[in-house]
């Protein structure tokens, strides 16, 4: 195999494959050092390079030509290249950039976090914790539209997206009759079936996993408790369509919701299919493993399991800590 | 009645004309024809495209009715919404404000009754304004159907109004006015 | 002394027919190329005659060349890019209209070149009636032999179609482009991989502008050398420039590049001065998105020498003090011109050509037009001004595409340059508010 490149982000370095991004050079080192990403998506062919909240600074391009690239660079779509060092937490025109970017996605977010089913594992909630400023200098009226039902399980709320395009990408790759996409641009633009629509695939609940944010949510999960009030547990089910293997999110021995298994960085380890999400809400449907530690949402994992689980607490919030 | 995806079909011409349309691109990429034929749809039947011409659209060239819609929204040249025969579009960009052409969109609308993005009630006229035409060196001006109709005044936007409103109005002929 | 390369017969009645433009040394180009020439010859030729970009960014057309993937096994492309739609520029409409054969020539002796057999004319959807006038001149050409199997029995094969845009000033940049020939929607790709390794479909792909595949065919008929030897410094050769605005004579003019600002704008042969009984305020020199200069700056550079028509002269003291040549979209405004407006609308053109994908330009440029139409009509605030340099400042760099370059630079130098201005719309905010009848001070901007 070709030989390894060798890659310094933050003052560590590391030796990855040729042709990986800057981003999963990031996530091999892990910790803080790791940018964070809203729209990059490592199992979603296409996907990245939108959000621009993973903008780094790269001083050094390559061991053979080490001359800085002149912008920041989105890292989740850069290959690295041999000898590259790159700047992130360390690097104050990042750290203004990426301000500047949690500003702007949320000059036309309605911050109803309050009202949200998304709030406490929601990205865009660390981000502008992390990011973030205090106030809003924006003082024009916000973007509007009205929830639409895509089925009868999903629900968007498009008022709350930043376009992403993780659902779409995520249908183009479940189905080969994507239903849904992008209508009309720039900040008009909106995740939209045009005409009525019902997304209809064994697996279309998979959007609301991969949404950043809460434009799409699960309908038989609407309101009925926060996130942080329900214990997630790792379940399993022989299923014909997909693995089985979910995380259960129970009260007591009710089942609140079911979702895909996700890794720290918030991505699914696996698709699994509506019928294990929605059809199956009674404890008896499941074999249940035992906690699910929840590795990246403090406000879910704190206070929730005995002693002897392996729930670190992190010193500070950052986008690649084990929790 | 509502209009179903079977109710078009192109003329003779037209579909021979998508035929070789799509023999200008590798085998497999007919798709590349999407913008040149939505705007041949747009023209045989009746200005705009609704989600049934789409779909149309979208079976002749063998993609999915999405791959049309995202692509029809995009674009500003196609309307979604039906509009009038004669559709002004005034360029509203710097060097064209720079010449007037403000003043002249607001006395087209008070002449026709509309505001901009408006229809007349008799569906003839629509007025649009939108952004820069590439005719800066002889704005204000304004694109009606096919032509570009350049170094506008008041009086020729009477002159307009009248000869476009004739029942035997075609906006793809270009007028001397 | 004026050269003529691209504008020499565009007074000849008929030269938008083959028999007139082949009648004035039309196709020798080719016939040249193509029997004397291997295509490195002709890249050869181009990258000697410093030929830059013509559509704005200015670089050099033989080194982009030289980045085509020649190594791959899939087919290579040509695209042309006619998707003319900078604010001010209404050059390659000009030459397509009264001289669409000096294009095609070029096409074919720079698809040659670059081993493209089927090339494509991408046309800004508004250009309706040019399409027409393009294949008509493509289907002569053909008739003639010069496209199609065999060309002059080179062996070379080569077809041109011409392909429409719909509304899409984004489409202009070339990865938009690309995928908007590719029937989708006009996003700019992320690069890596750049179009020279993996553009349309896939393929190696050099995307140029009209004027500047045009140009290559005064190129080879008279050689690079030659052809360097016009101009000044890194700035070779002639450019059309479109001028509008403020001025007495309107229009596309072929100037030698280093031709002085003074010149360009007061001559008879050009400009022929500002309109009567006023005088010249500010000078967008290369089209909308370059930075906005007062006039003093603009006749004359920070150290009070005479500014040029190049490259350099045009952008020097960078953006403190200089603008760029940009597409040659020349716009001159006098006294009467109210910078805040002038700037708003322009914001407005930004956020409409916006394609939303990343979040600074999807967000920053409406951000931007919202705040400017406040202050235009009299509701903004003084702390509006340096917080609309700060978001042009958030949005420029950090976007996928240069758009938001594009829509960050003319806010960010009109308050470099005309504060006051800016600061009169407050202070003065009755006053604004009387002489603007538009009043909206929750203000959203027009659907599509």
């Amino acid at each position: 195999m070709s030989q390894l490149f060798k890659i310094t982000i933050d003052g560590e370095t590391t030796e990855v494959a040729p042709g990986t991004t800057i981003l999963n050079a990031a996530r091999q080192i892990g910790g803080s050092l790791v940018p964070p990403a809203m729209c990059y998506y490592s199992k979603l062919k296409g996907s990245g390079g939108k959000c621009r909240t993973c903008l780094v600074e790269v001083s050094q391009g390559s061991e053979k030509d080490p001359r800085p690239m002149p912008k920041l660079v989105a890292s989740c779509s850069t290959p690295i290249m041999d000898g590259m060092v790159v700047k992130n937490l360390t690097s104050p025109k990042v750290l203004e950039a990426r301000k500047g970017v949690v500003e702007f996605l949320l000059i036309n977010h309605p911050l109803d976090c309050p009202v949200c089913d998304q709030a406490g594992e929601c990205h865009l909630q660390d981000l502008s914790y992390e990011h973030g400023a205090a106030r809003s200098r924006y003082e024009e009226e916000r973007r509007k539209f009205d929830r639409i039902d895509i089925g009868d399980k999903i629900q968007l709320h498009m008022t709350r997206c930043i376009l992403c395009y993780r659902c779409v990408f995520t249908a183009d790759q479940i189905t080969d009759k994507r239903v849904h996409g992008i209508m009309f641009r720039g900040d008009k633009a909106e995740i939209s079936t045009y005409i009525e629509n019902v997304i209809d695939n064994d697996f279309s609940g998979n959007v609301i996993d991969v949404c950043p944010v809460g434009a799409l949510t699960d309908k038989t999960f609407r309101f009925k408790s926060r996130v942080w009030f329900v214990k997630p547990m790792e379940a399993h089910r022989d299923c014909p369509k997909c693995s089985g293997k979910t995380v259960a999110w129970l009260s007591g021995d009710e089942v609140y919701r079911i979702t895909g298994r996700k890794d720290k960085y918030g991505e699914l380890e696996e698709w699994i299919c509506n019928d294990c999400r929605f059809e199956h809400k009674k404890i008896s449907d499941w074999v249940i493993d035992g906690p699910r530690a929840i590795e990246r949402h403090s406000v879910i994992s704190l206070n929730k399991y005995e002693k002897g689980i392996k729930v670190e607490t992190p010193k500070k919030i950052g986008y690649g800590n084990t929790r | 009645m509502e209009q179903t995806q079977h109710q078009f079909q192109f003329s003779e011409k037209s579909l021979k004309k998508v035929q070789e349309m799509k023999t200008r691109y590798p085998e497999g990429k007919q798709k590349s024809a999407l913008l040149p034929v939505l705007h041949m749809a747009q023209d045989e039947f009746g200005g705009w495209l609704s989600a049934p011409l789409m779909d149309y659209v979208a079976s002749l060239l063998d993609i999915t009715p999405i791959e049309v819609y995202e692509v029809a929204s995009f674009y500003s040249m196609y309307n979604l919404k039906p509009v009038g025969k004669c559709m002004f579009e005034f360029c509203q960009t710097g060097p064209c404000c720079l010449n007037g052409v403000e003043e002249l969109i607001e006395y087209t609308e008070g002449k026709l009754g509309i505001k901009v993005n408006q229809t007349t009630a008799d569906g003839k006229y629509t007025i649009k304004a939108v952004e820069c035409m590439g005719s800066c060196g002889s704005a204000p001006m304004a694109q009606i159907g096919t032509y570009y109709y350049e170094n506008l005044t008041k009086e020729k936007i009477d002159k307009i109004i009248e000869v476009f409103g004739q029942p035997d109005f075609d906006p793809f002929k270009k007028y001397s006015i | 002394m004026a050269t003529k390369l691209l504008l020499e017969h565009i007074n000849v009645p008929g030269i938008e027919t083959y028999d007139v433009y082949r009648s004035k040394g039309g196709y020798r180009a080719v016939e040249k190329a193509l029997k004397t020439m291997s295509p490195d010859d002709v890249m050869e030729e181009v990258k000697k005659s410093g030929l830059r970009g013509r559509g704005g960014a200015g670089f050099p057309t033989g080194m982009k060349w030289s980045f085509l993937d020649r190594k791959s096994s899939n087919p290579r492309y040509l695209v042309c890019n006619a998707d003319e739609s900078e604010p001010g520029t209404f050059k390659d409409r000009y030459l397509m209209e009264k001289n669409p054969h000096i294009l095609i020539e070029g096409l074919i002796l720079s698809s040659y070149s670059l081993g493209s057999n089927s090339t494509y004319i991408y046309i800004r959807g508004e250009y309706k009636w040019i399409v027409g006038i393009l294949e008509k001149a493509i289907a002569e050409a053909k008739n003639a032999g010069f496209l199609g199997k065999n060309i002059l029995g080179s062996g070379f094969n080569l077809e041109i179609y011409v392909n429409n845009g719909a509304g899409a000033y984004i489409c202009g940049e070339e990865t938009a482009l690309i995928e908007s020939l590719e029937g989708k929607r006009g996003n700019p790709r992320i690069k890596p991989p750049f179009p020279a390794i993996s553009g349309l479909y896939n393929c190696p792909t050099v995307v140029n502008n009209v004027e500047t595949l045009a140009t290559v065919t005064p190129i080879i008929n008279m050689g690079g050398d030659e052809y360097a030897k016009l101009g000044i410094g890194k700035s070779t050769g002639t450019k059309l420039i479109s001028a509008c605005g403020h001025i007495n004579r309107p229009g596309v003019y072929e100037i030698d590049l280093g031709l002085p600002v003074d010149e360009f704008l007061n001559s008879d042969e050009y400009c022929g001065g500002i309109r009567k009984g006023h005088e010249l305020k500010a000078v967008i020199a290369g089209g909308s998105s370059v930075p906005i200069l007062p006039a003093e700056l603009f006749m004359k550079n920070a150290a009070g020498e005479a500014r040029l028509m190049s490259y350099e002269s045009l952008s020097d003291g960078g953006f403190a003090t200089g603008t760029m040549l940009g597409s040659g979209g020349f716009i001159a405004m006098d006294e009467t011109t109210c910078i805040v407006h002038n700037t708003w609308t322009l914001a407005r053109f930004y956020h409409h050509e916006s394609c939303g994908q990343c979040s600074p330009c999807r967000e920053g440029t409406g951000w931007m037009e919202k705040v400017l139409h406040r202050l235009e009509f009299g509701h903004g605030h003084m702390h509006d001004i340096d917080l609309l340099v700060e978001i042009a400042g958030k949005i420029e760099g950090n976007t996928i595409c240069p758009l938001g370059d594009a829509a960050a630079w003319p806010v960010a130098a009109a308050i470099r340059h005309f504060r006051d201005e800016f600061e009169y719309h407050v202070t003065h905010a009755s006053k604004v508010k009387d002489s603007r009848k538009a009043h909206l001070p929750n203000y959203k901007t027009a659907t599509v």
